[in-house]
């Protein structure tokens, strides 16, 4: 097998070879004229660079047609719409700009081919021209900065008390949640505590332990605003949510954080999509190791009713870890804690 | 031109006083110092070309062995187990495998060919010839910065045979996940490998900057001042400044990542629960190896990109037989790219946790790029706007380099907006940009140079017809490729995923993924007519002319025959700037620069220069 490929590579070049010096013996024997060649060579290239703008850009029109419906999920978050509001303004303006610049650039290569006797005109520098292509641009971005900045400031900052603090907390190669329970707070952890029945190493010395539930699944209740805080244990992960229009980091060694309030129930989306089997979902995009392609966990949205009765469903800290056993990782040395 | 001669003669002792002339007469031209230990800028250049030609085909061919996977995540290949062993047992590529041939994919483009590759060999070819020196400031150190490069060359692919894999945490090496061999088996001695030869690598890339900065300031030859430096010595100085300002700083990013890994500091590493035991290291940041590698990093985009503008510039002018419109704004742009590249380094972090504030400042900053690249892209228009365009295949390939600018571009105003950013960092969106703006169009810039400058380097011409052949194949693959990367992005599939299988909102974009892949193997095959098209050139390519281009430029006054010094008299005066084509009133299309004003009365109005 191996050896065949190797002769018909080889026997592929010879070939090739071959060719090329029939093609210039020939080309030298009917002599033909030089200027000839590059005329013609002219022609059918500043032609083809003519066809290829047509082409491309039919190509372009008719894939943005076909694949539209497949891009951009209906955004299920609050921020996600301004965030999609923000894309296609960005897209309107670039595809404006991609659509005559390129249209120039080939058609000027196509219209200004080489002829022979004239000459080009001499036109090195005008800075009238420079100026206005210099702050048009100018002009244009400072209102996308500005518009997008707005947006990045509300998705990022103001007020954030009223969110449902969940912990997102990733290692290779899964998810797992953590609810802060009734007083909405998580109690403190530490990697030193981690044992097999206290998988995210909570501190159970903690008072605002005893009441949060982890969970192997994601339920949110629609409209209400969570506060996720993400954590890793091994290496660094990225939480993305796309139809939430959300990702964060997952860091060891820090807690980073996204605010966000879900706004369509799953069974919403489903009816949306017309796919009965669609979920939410939460995805590493962060290489993190061999199956970061496989890291992902369902998120459900459901109604606040429907949430009260899941997460009913979780046992509470308290009941699923003794306080000795928080301070012995799985290595049975016991640990100081770092935290009070 | 007697005149000129003697005035040479005068001024040209400087020159003669660095012996290159004694030199070449003295010592016996040997094979070893000839083609090997060479110290000849145009020998080292063809070495920096041919070893990066080399490592280029090896990072395309890992490209279409992932390529395979991706669109046909269920098929076997059988071939595969014959080329990479048990990483392809059973004709399966294997997970942690893909994640290798992704990283050392990215490597090899971004540093062996596209920054050693291209600056290596235009800057060392280019910047003597073009400035009227014999060769470069110091022929010696620049030896070293070839025999650096390919030493570093020689680790990395060595990294591919140890028995954990090569580095595979992706090119940009984050830790924890780099630093530790016990999360990817990669980051073993495949992972010590990696940093050893970038190490290797930046001492040569800084030998090298060093090198073409002195030369530059240093020996320019009589008349040619700053503002008569051809856009492609402009180019290459700013690139090399902007490596001698970054690359030390991934040096002490590596350094520290070395440190960690093997003595037990923690620099970048706090917090870890791995393989069943806490780790001792506490209180160190991997957020902190992203901003130390970003800086060099941001800047490394630019490192990239700059001399292959430099490159599209010079043919461009050449071809479009007019001079380069806004010569002055072309050098500007540049430099303020080349400022702003080393203060937009967050735009990669956005959604690391980084004060949000922060990251505004990292929008505003990022998005000011806009503003010179828009006045570049359209000074280029502005140059083929009632030119006479000859489209040799080095014209088609700057005409696509445009093209590519202007494409990924207008994507990395998306990208560097923060808000957008959340929901397509890390997406094919980011791996269509940046394979648009900065992979395609610094190979197209490099094809140019390489198609242009053939005949200085080698002699000969290169095949025009298989030429043309392999631009419009390479266009059309490579939009083919990336263009429909967007959609994926957009529809939220992440890149470094080894199969999408298991997500069926993905399920849409399987028809993608094979169009792409069919359009990579395509693009593969129209590399393999280049490299046929090159190494038969060499030996049997058409002999070329003296000046094949009719261009103005110094490099071009040198005889087609190689020698140790360049000019076999004195060195040559340059009178004027670079882009004198289609002057008014000249009696030919181009005016060389080494033409004084005094002999050419009939064109002086038209022009300030």
């Amino acid at each position: 097998m191996n050896l065949i490929l190797i002769l018909i590579t080889v026997f592929t070049t010879l070939i090739l070879v071959r060719l090329m010096n029939i093609s210039q013996l020939s080309a030298q024997l009917a002599g033909e004229d030089e200027e000839a060649e590059v005329l013609r060579d002219n022609k059918i290239n500043s032609f083809l660079s003519f066809v290829l703008m047509i082409v491309g850009l039919v190509a372009i029109g008719y894939m943005t047609l076909r694949y539209s419906k497949f891009i951009l999920p209906v955004a299920a978050s609050e921020h996600g719409v301004k965030i999609d509001n923000l894309l296609w303004i960005n897209f309107a303006i670039i595809g404006v700009v991609f659509v005559i610049t390129q249209i120039a650039l080939f058609y000027f290569v196509w219209k200004y081919q080489y002829r022979p006797g004239e000459k080009a005109y001499y036109f090195p520098h005008n800075n009238k021209l420079e100026i206005i292509w210099t702050v048009i641009p100018a002009i244009v971005l400072m209102v996308l900065i500005v518009t997008g900045l707005r947006v990045w400031n509300e998705v990022t900052m103001g007020d954030r008390s009223d969110g449902m603090v969940i912990q997102v907390y990733g290692k290779q190669f899964d998810w797992t949640a953590r609810y802060s329970g009734k007083d909405n707070k998580l109690g403190a952890s530490s990697f030193r505590m981690i044992a097999d029945d206290n998988e995210l190493g909570v501190d159970m010395n903690d008072k605002a332990s005893a009441d949060d539930i982890v969970m192997k699944e994601i339920y949110l209740p629609v409209d209400q605003p969570v506060m996720m805080e993400f954590n890793s244990r091994d290496v660094i992960h990225s939480a993305y949510f796309p139809h939430f229009r959300a990702q964060m980091n997952c860091v060891p060694g820090m807690t980073t954080n996204f605010y966000f309030k879900p706004t369509i129930t799953t069974a919403q989306m489903r009816e949306i999509t017309g796919k009965p089997e669609f979920d939410y979902i939460l995805l590493c995009n962060k290489i993190c190791g061999v199956a970061h392609y496989n890291m992902k966990m369902k998120v459900v949205v459901v109604s606040k009713e429907e949430f009260k009765q899941w997460i009913q469903g979780g046992k509470q800290l308290g009941e699923t870890i003794s306080t000795t056993t928080a301070h012995v990782n799985t290595n049975g040395n016991v640990q100081n804690s770092l935290l009070p | 031109m007697e005149m000129n001669e003697n005035i040479n003669v005068q001024h040209g002792h400087t020159h003669e006083a660095h012996g290159h002339d004694e030199h070449h007469h003295h010592h016996k031209e040997t094979f070893w110092n000839k083609y090997v230990f060479s110290t000849d800028h145009k020998m080292i250049s063809k070495q920096f070309l041919i070893t990066a030609i080399i490592m280029g085909f090896l990072a395309m061919f890992m490209s279409l062995i992932f390529r395979l996977q991706l669109a046909w995540p269920d098929e076997k290949f059988g071939f595969l187990e014959s080329i990479i062993g048990k990483w392809g047992a059973n004709g399966k590529l294997d997970p942690g495998f893909y994640l290798a041939l992704v990283t050392i994919h990215g490597t090899i483009m971004v540093f062996f060919v596209l920054t050693g590759g291209l600056s290596g060999t235009f800057s060392n070819l280019l910047i003597p010839l073009q400035v009227g020196a014999r060769d470069m400031a110091s022929g010696f150190l620049n030896m070293l910065s070839y025999w650096f490069f390919l030493a570093s060359s020689v680790v990395m692919v060595a990294s591919l045979f140890v028995e954990g894999g090569p580095a595979s945490g992706g090119w940009t090496i984050y830790p924890p996940l780099s630093a530790l061999p016990q999360a990817i088996s990669g980051s073993g001695l495949g992972m010590t490998l990696w940093l050893v030869s970038m190490v290797l690598f930046i001492v040569s890339a800084l030998l090298g900057g060093i090198n073409y900065v002195t030369t530059v300031i240093n020996l320019r030859t009589k008349g040619l001042s700053m503002k008569r430096l051809p856009l492609t010595i402009w180019a290459f100085t700013i690139t090399a400044i902007l490596g001698i300002l970054s690359f030390p700083v991934l040096v002490a990013a590596a350094l520290l990542l070395v440190f960690d890994r093997s003595m037990g500091t923690s620099f970048y590493l706090s917090d870890i629960f791995i393989g069943g035991v806490p780790l001792e290291h506490v209180g160190g940041s991997p957020i902190l190896f992203q901003h130390l590698f970003w800086f060099l990093g941001h800047p490394e985009v630019y490192i990239v990109l700059l001399p292959a503008l430099g490159l599209a510039s010079e043919v461009i002018a050449t071809q479009a037989r007019k001079p380069i419109f806004g010569y002055m704004a072309m050098v500007l742009s540049m430099a303020v790219i080349a400022f702003l590249s080393f203060i937009v380094w967050g735009h990669h972090m956005f959604v690391t946790g980084m004060n949000p504030f922060l990251g505004s400042v990292f929008v505003f900053t990022t998005l000011l790029v806009a503003i010179p690249s828009a006045v570049k892209v359209f000074n280029y228009l502005a140059t083929l706007w009632r030119a006479n365009i000859k489209l040799s295949n080095a014209m088609l390939f700057a005409v696509g380099l445009v093209s590519f600018f202007i494409s990924g571009g207008l994507t990395g105003i998306i990208l560097g907006d923060s808000a957008l950013d959340i929901n397509i960092h890390d997406t094919y969106f980011v791996v269509a940009h940046f394979h648009i703006v900065m992979g395609a169009s610094a190979i197209f810039g490099m094809f140019a140079g390489i198609y242009h400058w053939f005949p200085r380097m080698f002699g000969r011409m290169m095949n025009k017809k298989l030429g043309y052949a392999h631009f419009w194949m390479t266009l059309v693959s490579v939009y083919g490729v990336f263009f429909p990367m967007h959609f994926l992005g957009l529809g939220g599939v992440p890149r470094r995923y080894y199969a999408n299988t298991a997500y069926a909102e993905f399920d849409a974009f399987i028809n993608i993924n094979e169009l792409i892949s069919v359009m990579a193997i395509i693009g593969g095959l129209a590399q393999l007519i280049f490299a046929f098209n090159f190494f038969y050139s060499i030996f049997k390519g058409k002999k070329a002319e003296q000046n094949p281009w009719n261009s103005t430029t110094l490099e071009w006054t040198a005889p087609v025959e190689h020698l140790h010094g360049n000019w076999p008299g004195p060195i040559p005066t340059v009178h004027r700037w670079p882009y004198d084509y289609g002057k008014p009133g000249a009696k030919e299309d181009f005016i060389p620069q080494t033409v004084p004003f005094e002999d050419t009365p009939e064109s002086n109005h038209a022009g300030m220069h």
